[in-house]
């Protein structure tokens, strides 16, 4: 009986902390999962955002990940696979107030999902969708994904994969996606600014967070969250600041007609005035897509927020239509309407 | 001319031309008309499939039936008694319809050798003398119509457009209707384009002036009004009445309604028609698939809308998955399945009854929920509205079916007054020894609460992994699962305290019982009248609760000799039937071809089976 709540509406509303997000469900992911990260870290940034704990709604699919709302102190809604983008656009509808998440995997929103993820992306409906990237099915005992690397040997693929994996950024902006951006969970203070930025996005916000999955894919993304290489293989992206990355500063991008390139300041001449300058706001999302092809090994991986562009959200404009029309209607009731016109009477 | 007037019950009139000759409106003016003057009515629109088929052939032939009358008009009849026909085409494609002395009025300046060639003519059917057995009347109708308003300078594709106007004219007349009613509508329907309204006005009274003083039509008919009860009537159809209904349930309850569909054929006209009303706090979100239309309308439901999605049957089976997540999460949604012939894509146009099966059990583990099934166009309404009342009094899903024919179809409809309908009032189970959990329940009902995100102090976690019954923990304990399939089960069941009686139309015993559901309605009820006429011992029983059943249904059954279901489908309803109440010996009749029971095809068996023939040869599959 533990879940039981106690009521008492006269207590007044407690200061919010990390603690009122938690509850004492058992959580049963494996040891060493990315997903506790995650889950920590959401808990530690909910409280900062100045939405009351009953306004928040976690809604997830089906998959390791998307037991996470069973975790959360909040309103909660644990659905089928796939389709945690669909009824999340129902509830965000059926109360624009509600702050509301998705928790999505790489199988349940880009394989059985996909549908769903492009179209809440085209439409721009205020949701934050955070979707954990481990390259892998892990609840249903590791078959390859759509973004598993090309060979990637599996229980279904004893032989390799064949396929071209999906770029999550490539899906995302060539869907009109507003908002992209990309953390790992070796990194839980960058994933915590991110997360603030992605919630205070009006629109529909896409976090990939590169996750490790110990038991079916373990080091599936050592290569950029691993302490000693990350410096030299990742990144960091900040708004109006130069692409400058490497252990030492001193790597950076040009852009070489519409190449980019990596070079070293202090060689060549190359100073920092000739790198690349970030800018996550351009609606043209031409840079954002060069940076989302960048991949190892002939580039660092970027993360943090490529794109934040501001557009109508489909829930404001979807509202405001009926709000308009409720404020016009010449009716009070249904009624009225019923026997608006075309009616005759049997006196 | 002196007019010989006869007094009738009822009659059938069939509207019929080329998809661009305005039929369908033709059709309904007569039948608005007809309504007015306080006549029952119930009109069938039939169209091609494809939005604009070849001009001309029978392919693009779009009718519209209506009967009219003073009494039990419950279908728009077997067989028209008048077919007004626009064009070769328009004859040839409704021959089948028509029994010897039927009335055809038709243009006979229509007949030409290009229009006969592609309604398939090889010689014209006016002069070569196979219609001696009907009562033809052939007037010029289009050069009749452009001479009464050439004087208004309109173009030649405008004047031959009112044609369809002379028709009714003369049909207003042979019926003895009023004009003053299609005059009104025609002034507001072209109030833009005044001289067209002036045409199509000149067109309709020329029409009637023609049909009084030429000697073609040997009589005019009058059809006394009907007794009806006092009060506000509109014309309506089924779809559009699904649509009121939910909006009506939704301002008793106090919610915003929201509709989640993706179109399909033939319920989209359901989710147009909410679109129209956002006035009435109406969200219609057309989503990207079958799929993301019930999971938006579930996650509507879990933020506290009134939450309804509208589909057919691929549309359904595509659903399926979704439903069970509603069953499983204890949601409340309404999913109306308006039925067309399948399996696949089938009959997307025509009518059947073969989805009673997958709605009762087209789902993966033990799948319960409240089936309901409106069975004339007005009480689409009433059911629609009950679907939502038991959803959320319930916190059930319920499928509501309807069906092409009675989805299209119209009658009159009495405008109820909102404060006389049933309250709506969601459940709300207080917390015991000051906890709660959203699934805590209701005793008596076993329904859970409904309390929405934005709710302090009731934040908790649904979802489709079983549930422990108190606190809502998953639960996979073997105990567990066995004692919630029976709470889900039971808390299904237990609606049947609260449905209505199995009704019976005619004697409460006697020799033969027909039973139905659903659109069959009024073919089996005017077959039962006209059969009791005859002196045989007929009744007629119809479901519209399918799950749970009404709590009498066995008593009733009991009453009878011969109890036979019909359907439009192999024998679906028959199967449950025979599964709930072994104890009955259930004979069935049933048709597949994507159009209704003819009151024919009823009395037709009651006459084989009151004469004693074998059963295996009356079933007719």
């Amino acid at each position: 009986m533990s879940n039981l709540q106690t009521i008492d509406k006269n207590i007044e509303k407690p200061v919010l902390t990390k603690k009122s997000f938690e509850n004492d469900q058992v959580v049963r992911w494996c040891p060493g999962c990315g997903d506790y990260v995650v889950l920590a870290t959401v808990q530690k940034v909910l409280p900062e955002l100045g939405i009351p704990i009953e306004n928040f709604a976690f809604i997830s699919g089906i998959g390791c990940s998307s037991r996470f709302p069973y975790y959360m102190n909040t309103y909660g809604f644990h659905t089928i696979h796939g389709r945690p983008v669909a009824v999340a656009t129902g509830v965000k509808i059926g109360n624009p107030e509600l702050s509301v998440w998705v928790i999505t995997g790489d199988g349940d929103s880009l394989a059985i999902g996909g549908n769903h993820l492009i179209h809440g992306l085209r439409r721009n409906i205020d949701l934050n969708i955070l979707m954990f990237n481990n390259q892998i099915y892990g609840l249903t005992k590791g078959q390859y994904s759509p973004t598993s690397p090309q060979g990637k040997v599996s229980v279904s693929t004893p032989d390799g994969s064949v396929e071209t994996p999906f770029n999550p950024a490539e899906l995302v902006l060539g869907a009109g996606g507003t908002f992209f951006a990309r953390v790992t969970d070796a990194d839980p203070k960058m994933m915590a600014a991110v997360i603030k930025e992605a919630a205070a996005h009006k629109g529909t916000s896409f976090v990939e967070i590169l996750q490790n999955c110990v038991i079916f894919n373990d080091e599936a993304h050592a290569k950029v969250t691993d302490k000693d290489k990350r410096d030299e293989n990742t990144l960091v992206l900040e708004h109006g600041k130069p692409m400058i990355f490497g252990k030492e500063k001193n790597k950076g991008i040009r852009l070489n007609g519409l190449q980019p390139e990596v070079v070293i300041i202090g060689e060549n001449g190359i100073t920092e005035a000739d790198i690349l300058v970030h800018d996550a706001y351009e609606k043209e999302p031409i840079l954002h897509l060069i940076l989302s092809r960048m991949k190892l090994p002939d580039f660092p991986v970027p993360l943090g927020v490529i794109r934040k562009v501001n557009a109508d959200s489909f829930d404001e404009d979807f509202n405001h239509q009926v709000q308009d029309k409720m404020d016009a209607s010449k009716y009070k009731s249904v009624e009225e309407m019923f026997k608006g016109s075309n009616v005759f009477e049997i006196a | 001319m002196q007019k010989d007037i006869k007094t009738i019950e009822k009659v059938v009139i069939r509207f019929s031309g080329d998809s661009g000759d305005g039929m369908q409106l033709t059709g309904s003016q007569f039948a608005d008309t007809s309504m007015v003057l306080g006549n029952d009515i119930v009109t069938f629109p039939d169209y091609p499939a494809e939005i604009r088929a070849p001009l001309g052939t029978i392919a693009g032939v779009s009718s519209f039936q209506v009967q009219i009358g003073q009494i039990d008009v419950y279908t728009p009849g077997d067989n028209p008694d008048v077919l007004v026909s626009m064009n070769p085409a328009g004859l040839k494609a409704n021959m089948r319809f028509l029994r010897k002395g039927t009335t055809i009025i038709t243009d006979g300046d229509a007949f030409d050798r290009k229009s006969l060639e592609k309604a398939g003519y090889t010689a014209n059917p006016l002069e070569s003398g196979e219609l001696a057995d009907y009562n033809v009347i052939v007037a010029p109708i289009t050069s009749l119509t452009k001479q009464s308003i050439i004087h208004l300078g309109l173009d030649n594709k405008t004047n031959e457009r009112c044609k369809n106007m002379f028709a009714l004219g003369i049909v207003y007349w042979l019926f003895s209707r009023p004009l003053e009613s299609t005059t009104k509508f025609l002034e507001s329907k072209f109030k833009k384009k005044p001289e067209l309204a002036e045409a199509n006005k000149i067109a309709l009274n020329t029409g009637f002036s023609y049909a009084e003083s030429v000697e073609l039509l040997p009589s005019a008919y009058i059809i006394p009004a009907t007794v009806q009860e006092k009060g506000l009537y509109r014309n309506i159809t089924g779809n559009r009445a699904v649509a009121w209904g939910f909006i009506a349930a939704a301002e008793r309850a106090g919610k915003s309604l929201f509709c989640g569909s993706y179109p399909i054929t033939p319920a989209s006209d359901i989710m147009h028609e909410l679109a129209k009303h956002k006035a009435f706090n109406v969200h219609v979100f057309q989503a990207e698939d079958e799929i993301a239309a019930i999971a938006s309308t579930i996650g509507a439901a879990f933020a506290g809308n009134v939450a309804v999605t509208t589909t057919s049957g691929p549309g359904l089976a595509l659903k399926g998955e979704a439903i069970n997540l509603a069953v499983m999460a204890e949601m409340p949604i309404v999913i109306v399945d308006v039925q067309r012939g399948g399996p696949s894509t089938g009959l997307p146009t025509k009518t059947e009854q073969s989805d009673l099966l997958q709605a009762m059990f087209g789902r993966n583990g033990e799948s319960p929920l409240a089936v309901i099934a409106a069975y004339l166009p007005e009480n689409c309404f009433d059911y629609a509205y009950e679907a939502v009342k038991v959803a959320i009094e319930h916190m059930t899903p319920v499928i509501l079916l309807t069906d092409g024919y009675i989805a299209n179809s119209s009658q009159a409809w009495k405008i109820p007054q909102l404060k006389d309908m049933p309250s709506i009032s969601a459940h709300h189970v207080q917390a015991q020894d000051g906890k709660w959990s959203a699934y805590i329940r209701d005793a008596e009902t076993l329904v859970r609460s409904w309390e929405i995100p934005g709710q302090a102090g009731f934040e908790h976690r649904v979802g489709g992994l079983e549930k422990d019954p108190q606190t809502g923990m998953i639960s996979y304990d073997p105990e567990n699962h066995e004692q919630m399939v029976h709470i889900r089960a039971d808390k299904v069941a237990k609606i049947a305290k609260n449905i209505p009686d199995l009704k019976v139309d005619g004697d409460s015993e006697g020799d033969i019982l027909l039973v139905g559901w659903g659109g069959t309605y009024g073919a089996i009820e005017t077959a039962t009248r006209s059969l009791r006429k005859e002196g045989l011992s007929v009744s007629h029983a119809h479901f519209t609760w399918l799950n749970p059943m009404p709590n009498n249904t066995a008593e009733v059954f009991s009453k009878f000799k011969e109890i036979v279901v019909c359907e439009l489908n192999l024998g679906q309803l028959v199967q449950l039937l025979r599964n709930k109440y072994p104890q009955f010996n259930f004979k069935q009749l049933n048709k597949v071809k994507g159009l209704p029971f003819t009151v024919q095809d009823l009395t037709d068996y009651v006459y084989q089976l009151t004469n004693k023939i074998p059963h295996e040869q009356l079933a007719n599959y």
